[in-house]
């Protein structure tokens, strides 16, 4: 569909003309976005009672049924990967394990979105087009419905996420970023309680998206400009050899760049995170921390790779600063926070540094790297976010971090857990988090990175500091008298949390496995 | 996997404290029965410490009671353990502390809501850490134990100590984990100078040392750095050492003993098992900074215990003190200064866990670590000022003692690599002979005074009549009490007069040290040298 875009003088690649769509590497997408709007339809047609668990069954049966897509299409699938859907996604290595990754934290996500156990109703709002503050909506305090249409965007989401990390070409690159973050910005706005600040965080997130997106565009526009392509591969191919003046491609890379990093929230293009991760109902943030941060540095790694591999002399000074900043941003303001939720989006901002750092390293190691950390961080990422969820006042969750002063006394097991949680994120050995760290340092190190790894190391140490506090509270603090109450949870969250929990402690004490599967394959450049 | 006929006894040595801990806080809803738990699993523990002795051949190999399995196999970790002479006196000094440890906190005070269940079993997965510490031959093993083994210690101090606990539960925390996460970087550069040399990646102990050892004087100085650090604040040496005093003021008293006879002993280990092999080069290089390092901090030490007014942070000034000592017959390269410092390291834990709990008894009876709330106690507890007596005797190292003859090789051996150094350190020596007998003049001897002895009503300073503390009830040592310092006084004496035993265990592995670290005894004949 793209070919029109392409140059005369570059030769059109003979993938999109002659060979017939091959479907099977692409079902899982089809299943998630056929499903998609089989929940619009569901939304249309169904009576109000039936739609929260045929709405959960469908879009549980549509990610088990991706996953055995992709789990049968890995069984033979070729090495070096293969072109589908005429050439505009690639089928590789990092693409099959960014979608099984991506999959089973949607599993996770979904279960903590579709749980009505913690919050009566579950954590989104019965109408969500009620104005704040009016009558109507007192009146829908009191209702326990909830707008289920936030199952069809999640897999809408889940969908553009899938396609965002396989794209082989800029334009559908941009396609699949506002296919997963259109929903994002409704979903943000639909939290239960708290309807104004969950509002502004929508807005919020869908004005300075809107910004990143007409950056990301404008990116890709130089870019065609300088290669006469869109294609990765063709942009690639034309950085590393022409004469042709650099001024197009690195002010197109850059704006690209800044559009991935906005999404990635990696610093100083993080200052929407704190307050979206604050607003939006947890089950949502929980969703977008873990799978937006996964999909992001899928589509990083992939354009830094396959397009600019060649050039990276010229940009990699500029992304070592951003990681820079993006940790000792993440670690420094980590330490200022007083909400639970804006202390864990400070830490995703400096991990969003560590990712970057493995992602700078364009080397094998550096890929698999990074794929495994991402794999890591955002199984722990949901856990911690399905934990927050459990912790309620009498006004919907507890996030303020004085509220949870001697939680260990009353909830020993969800404060235990928490704090697994918070080491892993630390990096403390034994957690997937030590073994992310060690990899991605690892790889940057042999990259000849090491002032970077340093400081990193620096950093990982001082946010250290701000997890460690909260295990003070919970642990060493004495309770306060109006604290909040720990629920118990309700199946759906307790299998999220034990999802992430385990995957945790697995890939910290027997990672072997999951480090072959990163180390499964390289781009397929064509 | 390869493994040694022998290699069971590390790995039981590993598992009963292990399993105890389980059990114990599985037992923690009674006090008496978890109690009693703990104690038989730190008892059996000793036994196997005792076993793995009889099993340990100074004469054999480099590393014995060795186990070799894959961990994680694309990055050449192995989950590999092996013992030399001086990781084998460590588990034993950690095999013995345990149990007198579990003895001494039998009837402490725990916080409201604590049970001795969950104390106990803490202290016991603490050990089955440290013995993995020690008993490591992977590099990344010993990295994730170093890192792990504060987790307990954390919990331990945080929710077991006193007043100010939480403040120094995050300082001890946190300087370690940096310290254990600058040495990370060294540790992944280890690993890469190992990938480019071998092809292939790997963590191994034995692997290691010759590639790394081989590598350009710069290449070593950067990895000496990121081990040195985390060593420095583990042992720790001046001047980053500023959060032992915290740690053991705050720490309950037992806490305290495995803290400073154990955990800091991790640091001069390190030392002796990674950066003298490891970086033997480098080491050279800059054994100027660690050994002014350590000639200040005997000073410095020695001078501030003498200044201290609270009890519990003498002690750490004290330890600061000695691991001066440790570091300087370390970094003087001489196979008497170093098998000295491995002595030292032994017998530090000895005297100083003694120091920690006489102390700690003193406390107990009198509700206050304010050396001024004390004066005449003597009177009132013969045996426990006895006691005293011969910790701080042992401290100051006094012939007879068993600290002596290690204090006495470090400083012998470490003459003539570094003079200036070692007549700084002795002067330390006049003044441990200061702060120790003034320490026991001010707590034990004179008229009864203080608040702690006399009551509030007396006042600082007032003096009064025998029989007004005996109203107080402050009895000397019961008989646990006196069962738990036993064993400690007994070892005080028989290694001052027959130190035989251990230091034959650890002169070989010191040689083959002084070997892998291409180090020659200035005393050294020839001969000697061409074993090597």
């Amino acid at each position: 569909m793209l070919t029109y875009l392409a140059q005369e003088p570059l030769p059109v690649p003979e993938t999109t003309a002659i060979e017939p769509p091959p479907v099977g590497a692409v079902w899982p997408i089809l299943i998630i976005l056929a499903a998609a709007c089989a929940g619009v339809l569901v939304e249309a047609f169904l009576p109000k009672h039936q739609r929260w668990s045929t709405q959960v069954v469908l879009t549980l049966l549509a990610i088990v049924g991706a996953g055995a897509a992709l789990a049968g299409y890995i069984v033979d699938a070729p090495e070096a990967g293969e072109l589908a859907m005429y050439g505009t996604l690639a089928v590789d290595g990092p693409a099959l394990f960014l979608w099984g990754t991506l999959l089973a934290l949607s599993v996770g996500a979904v279960l903590l979105i579709a749980d009505r156990s913690v919050e009566p109703g579950g954590a989104f709002v019965a109408t969500a087009a009620i104005r704040p503050g009016t009558v109507q909506d007192r009146a829908q305090v009191q209702s326990t419905g909830m707008q289920t249409e936030v199952f069809p965007l999640t897999l809408f989401a889940l969908g553009g996420m899938m396609i965002f990390c396989a794209a082989n070409d800029l334009l559908t690159m941009f396609i699949a970023l506002e296919v997963l973050s259109l929903p994002l910005y409704l979903m943000c706005g639909l939290a239960r309680r708290r309807r104004l600040l969950s509002q502004e965080a929508a807005v919020k997130y869908f004005l300075l998206g809107a910004f990143a997106s007409a950056f990301f565009l404008y990116g890709i526009a130089l870019l065609y400009g300088y290669s006469g392509s869109v294609r990765l591969a063709d942009i690639g191919a034309a950085a590393a050899g022409t004469d042709r003046s650099d001024t197009l491609l690195f002010a197109g890379l850059g704006l690209l760049v800044v559009g991935l990093l906005f999404k990635a929230s990696v610093g100083p293009f993080h200052t929407w995170t704190p307050d979206v991760y604050q607003g939006a109902p947890t089950p949502v943030t929980a969703f977008m921390a873990a799978c937006t941060k996964v999909a992001a540095f899928g589509g990083i790694l992939r354009v830094l790779q396959v397009a600019f591999e060649s050039t990276s002399w010229e940009w990699r000074g500029v992304l070592w600063g951003i990681a820079i900043i993006s940790m000792v941003v993440g670690a420094v303001l980590g330490l200022t926070q007083t909400d639970v939720k804006r202390m864990l989006a400070y830490s995703s901002v400096a991990h969003a540094g560590f990712l970057l750092i493995g992602a700078i390293a364009l080397t094998e190691k550096g890929l698999s790297s990074t794929l495994f950390y991402l794999l890591t961080y955002a199984f722990t990422t949901l856990a911690a976010f399905g934990v927050v969820s459990l912790v309620r006042g009498p006004d919907g969750e507890a996030t303020h971090l004085s509220q949870w002063a001697g939680l260990a006394k009353r909830s020993p097991l969800v404060a235990g857990v928490f704090t697994f949680l918070l080491l892993a994120m630390a990096g403390v050995p034994l957690t997937s988090g030590f073994v992310g760290k060690f990899v991605v340092f690892e790889a940057a190190l042999s990259d000849g990175m090491a002032p970077l790894v340093v400081i990193a190391l620096v950093a990982s140490a001082v946010a250290a500091f701000f997890y460690l506090r909260v295990i003070v509270l919970m642990y060493f603090s004495a309770p306060a008298e109006d604290g909040p109450t720990v629920t118990v949870p309700g199946a759906f969250t307790t299998a999220a949390i034990t999802l992430g929990v385990i995957v945790t402690l697995l890939l910290g004490v027997a990672p072997a496995f999951a480090l072959d599967w990163a180390a499964g394959g390289a781009f397929a450049i064509r | 996997m390869t493994s040694t006929a022998d290699s069971w006894v590390l790995w039981a040595l590993l598992a009963v404290p292990l399993v105890g801990a389980a059990v114990t806080v599985a037992l923690r809803g009674n006090d008496k029965t978890a109690k009693l738990a703990a104690l038989a699993f730190s008892v059996v523990e000793l036994v196997l410490a005792g076993v793995a002795w009889s099993l340990y051949d100074p004469a054999g190999e480099r590393l014995q009671l060795g186990t070799t399995l894959d961990w994680i196999p694309a990055f050449g970790v192995h989950i590999a353990w092996g013992v030399d002479g001086i990781a084998l006196v460590m588990i034993a000094v950690i095999a013995l502390l345990v149990p007198i440890v579990i003895g001494a906190g039998w009837a402490d005070r725990l916080p409201e809501g604590r049970t001795k269940g969950g104390f106990f079993a803490l202290i016991l997965l603490e050990q089955a850490l440290t013995v993995g510490v020690f008993a490591a031959t992977d590099v990344f093993l010993f990295y994730v134990l170093f890192e792990i083994m504060l987790i307990p210690m954390y919990f331990l101090i945080g929710s077991y100590g006193g007043a100010n606990r939480q403040y120094a539960a995050v300082k001890f925390f946190l300087y370690s984990f940096l310290g254990g996460l600058i040495m990370l970087a060294s540790v992944i550069a280890a690993y890469s100078l190992a990938s480019d040399t071998l092809g292939q990646g790997t963590f191994l102990w034995e692997e290691l040392v010759p590639v790394v050892s081989a590598a350009p004087l710069t290449t070593q100085i950067w990895i000496f750095f990121g081990f040195f650090i985390a060593f420095a604040v583990k042992a720790p040496l001046v001047p980053v050492h500023t959060w032992l005093p915290d740690a053991t003021a705050e720490a309950p008293m037992g806490v305290a003993v495995l803290l400073v006879g154990i955990l800091d002993k991790v640091g001069t280990f390190g030392f002796l098992r990674f950066l003298l092999p490891m970086t033997p080069d480098a080491s050279k290089e800059l054994s100027w900074l660690v050994l002014l390092l350590a000639a200040v901090g005997v000073i410095y030490g020695s001078l501030l215990a003498a200044g201290q007014s609270d009890m519990k942070r003498f002690v750490a000034y004290v330890s600061i003190a000695h691991f001066g000592f440790i570091a300087l017959g370390i970094f003087a390269f001489s196979t008497q200064s170093l098998t000295g410092s491995v002595t030292y390291m032994v017998n530090h834990s000895i005297a100083t866990g003694m120091l920690i709990l006489v102390l700690g008894m003193v406390i107990f009876r009198g509700g206050s670590a304010r050396i001024a709330d004390y004066g005449g106690m003597a009177k009132l507890t013969p045996v426990l000022a006895g006691m005293l007596l011969i910790a701080g005797l042992s401290s100051m190292s006094l012939p007879g003692t068993n600290s002596f003859i290690s204090e006495f090789l470090v400083l012998i051996g470490s003459f003539p690599n570094a003079p200036v150094h070692t007549i700084i350190a002795t002067v330390g020596m006049v003044l441990a002979a200061l702060y120790v007998l003034w320490l026991y003049q001010r707590i034990m001897q004179g008229p009864l005074r203080g608040d702690a002895i006399v009551g509030a009503a007396g006042g600082p300073g007032a003096v009064v009549a025998p029989e007004v503390g005996a109203r107080k009830a402050i009895a000397d040592l019961s008989g646990r009490e006196k069962l738990v310092l036993a064993p400690l006084v007994l070892l005080v004496v028989a290694l001052g007069i027959f130190p035989k035993p251990v230091l034959d265990t650890v002169e070989p592995s010191v040689a083959a040290t002084m070997c892998e670290a291409g180090l020659v005894d200035p005393v050294q004949s020839d001969e000697e040298q061409a074993q090597c």
